[in-house]
């Protein structure tokens, strides 16, 4: 029973990995006996349900390295386990044992029973093992998650993938144990989109200096970056369609402005469905993906349109002497929310989707305020760039309640949120560092990350898969 | 394997040919924008430093629309746009005060002279405001001034306009006289 998943590497069912399978067997013959596990959690009718138990407020988990069932397969070992230990914690669901300490335990052996008590003493409510045999370029890899207390295995599954994928593994895993133990979809498969000066091209043709920006796109943790734009040019604002294969962006050419959509795994040519009379800018895909918002100089100033993603059924949704813009939908598509400057200064409205109608305030008490950015479901809040002194930060509206908290607290300027898929993260562009960086932070405002160093990096997009 | 190789070979030949061929004279004045002379395959034997060639120049004459005003037309774009002075703005406006009117003036002059060129005026804005919202201010400046250069006689089909917002600052500094050089309109000359 072997399937692939849509990121190119097989997983298969535990029973099926007979021969790593015997290896952990003999590590903890315990733990083989009464579980038959199905590593996919779509399958998860044959897993006995199983969440580990805790006497503290958050489960503790260790991550050691995995074994290597041959030498070379050593260093895949421990990039599986950092990443997983990685994932997990960034996920901030369960407390996370640093690896230094639990690497005091020491590797496992095969043919030594599974050190339970040894765990149980360094605190570990669950103990992530794994191990990992190499083919060539292929990996084979077989993960348990120990019950410490109980002394058995919650989590049985079997992955195969090309050794290059190692790091796309890790994260298949940390979902998977997110989405079985904490009933919470995990990030870790999710990229990253934003615009970077990284490559130093300085653009042609002006006697002034500019530099290029392209599009690129990096795993959640800014690992493998690619770049995605061609053109040495300026490009700005990309957005993702929901299933991941589109990109959105701003591409300026020297006479204007233009929307391009880019099927990044196809490479088909570039479509520009706004083409027409003015500049297009600061596209947003709807939730169900058929339709993009985006900024149009068309009619004379800047205004909010709605369009088919092959461009036909052009609306405008707003007509104010005043600028409308930066659009974001709501969980629905029902609702568009965007900056303007109607009242005297930018600020965050929402309006209907269908016509633009019904256009309400929603900060009125902000000194300025752009960039609204939706929550998805279940959360309903839109986050935003806020005045607050002579920078900026990010704060989020509730659009239940009306509250507004604060993200950031004036750690350099910080500008352009965009949610997570879950909506429990939130990734911006901060001048923290000196120069302008793309990080990540929990929706309450913990676990700030560093995601780019190289060049100066902003407006970023968080894929939904 | 040995088609492989033949490809290397083939590959360093063509590229030594052509490095050859590119590499100016140190006399040489700058080619003509258009007409480059083709490269040829075998590559001539690096000249000695050569009198200026007139033949250059009369290449450069005979491709150029005859738009007599003042020599500015012969020259390349880049050139030109030095020509075109920057107008400035004030924190967060997109009017023209005196001294912006006067430079658009002037450069309405240079336009209606040179009723060929086309050009687009480029919106900037400093790094104080938001980067979303500034794409709009930036609109806006540049709308101000493509409609005051049509109220002076330039014909609007010339005069496209963008806005670079706070993406491209003239001036990298984070003080208030490098933001006061960044609140501009740009022209460029995009066609001549």
């Amino acid at each position: 029973m072997h399937t692939v998943n849509s990121r190119g590497f097989m997983r298969r069912s535990g029973m099926s990995a007979i021969v790593a399978a015997i290896a952990l067997a003999t590590i903890d013959a315990r733990a083989l006996r009464p579980d038959s596990p199905a590593a996919d959690h779509e399958q998860q009718k044959d897993v006995v349900e199983l969440t580990i138990t805790t006497t503290g407020a958050q489960t503790r988990y260790a991550v050691p390295d995995f074994v290597a069932i041959n030498a070379d397969a050593a260093a895949e070992g421990k990039t599986l386990a950092q990443v997983l230990y990685d994932d997990l914690a960034f996920e901030r669901e369960f407390y996370l044992i640093p690896r230094d300490t639990s690497a005091s335990i020491g590797a496992l052996r095969p043919g030594a029973a599974f050190p339970f008590t040894a765990w149980q003493e360094l605190g570990a409510d669950g103990v992530v093992a794994g191990t990992v045999q190499r083919t060539g370029d292929s990996l084979h890899i077989d993960v348990r998650l120990y019950d410490v207390r109980r002394q058995q295995a919650v989590f049985s599954a079997g992955y195969d993938g090309p050794a290059r994928s190692v790091r796309q593994i890790a994260h298949t895993i940390s979902d998977a144990i997110l989405l079985q133990q904490a009933k919470l979809r995990g990030v870790a498969r999710t990229k990253l989109a934003f615009i970077s000066d990284r490559d130093r091209e300085r653009l042609d043709g002006t006697f002034e200096k500019r530099d290029v920006k392209h599009v690129y796109i990096v795993d959640y943790d800014g690992f493998n970056p690619r770049r995605i734009t061609v053109n040495r040019y300026l490009n700005l604002n990309p957005s993702w369609s929901p299933d991941g294969r589109t990109l959105a962006y701003t591409a300026y050419s020297p006479t204007g402005a233009d929307i391009v959509l880019s099927r990044i795994y196809e490479g088909l040519p570039l479509q520009r469905p706004a083409k027409g009379l003015g500049n297009n800018y600061l596209p947003v895909f709807s939730p169900d993906g058929t339709r993009i918002a985006f900024m149009s100089t068309r009619d004379g100033q800047a205004e909010i349109y709605v369009m088919n993603v092959d461009g036909s059924n052009l609306r405008r949704l707003t007509n104010h002497p005043q600028d409308d813009v930066t659009p974001t939908w709501s969980p629905s598509g029902a609702q568009v929310a965007f900056t303007s400057t109607r009242s005297g200064r930018p600020l965050i409205y929402v309006m209907n989707a269908a016509d633009g109608s019904d256009v309400r305030l929603i900060t009125p008490d902000e000194s300025e305020a752009d960039r609204p950015t939706w929550s998805p479901a279940p959360y309903n809040e839109i986050a935003f760039t806020a005045r607050t002194g002579n920078w900026y930060d990010i704060k989020v509206y509730d659009v239940a309640t009306g509250r507004i908290r604060l993200i950031t607290h004036g750690e350099g300027s910080n500008e352009s949120p965009a949610f997570s898929p879950t909506g429990r993260h939130l990734a911006f562009t901060s001048t923290r560092t000196g120069t302008s960086q793309i990080f990540t932070i929990g929706r309450d405002g913990n676990g700030i990350k560093q995601i780019t160093r190289e060049g100066n990096n902003q407006t970023v997009a968080w894929s939904s898969n | 394997m040995l088609n492989v190789i033949r490809i290397v070979t083939v590959v360093l030949l063509v590229g030594f040919t052509v490095s050859c061929a590119k590499r100016p004279p140190a006399t040489t004045p700058p080619p003509p924008t258009t007409a480059a002379p083709p490269v040829t395959e075998a590559a001539p034997p690096a000249p000695p430093p050569a009198p200026t060639p007139t033949t250059t120049v009369v290449e450069d004459r005979t491709v150029v629309p005859v738009v007599p005003d003042e020599g500015v037309s012969n020259r390349p774009l880049e050139e030109l746009n030095k020509l075109l002075k920057p107008a400035f703005f004030q924190l967060n406006s997109a009017e023209l005060d005196d001294a912006g009117r006067a430079v658009v003036t002037s450069n309405a002059d240079l336009m209606r002279k040179n009723q060929t060129w086309a050009i687009t005026i480029e919106g900037h804005a400093d790094e104080r405001g938001t980067a979303e919202y500034n794409l709009a201010l930036g609109e806006r400046r540049a709308l101000a001034v493509k409609t005051y250069l049509v109220s002076l006689g330039v014909a609007a089909d010339r005069l496209r306009t963008v806005s670079y917002g706070k993406e491209f600052p003239f001036d990298p500094g984070h003080n208030e006289s490098a933001w006061s050089k960044n609140r501009r309109a740009h022209f460029q000359i995009t066609s001549k």
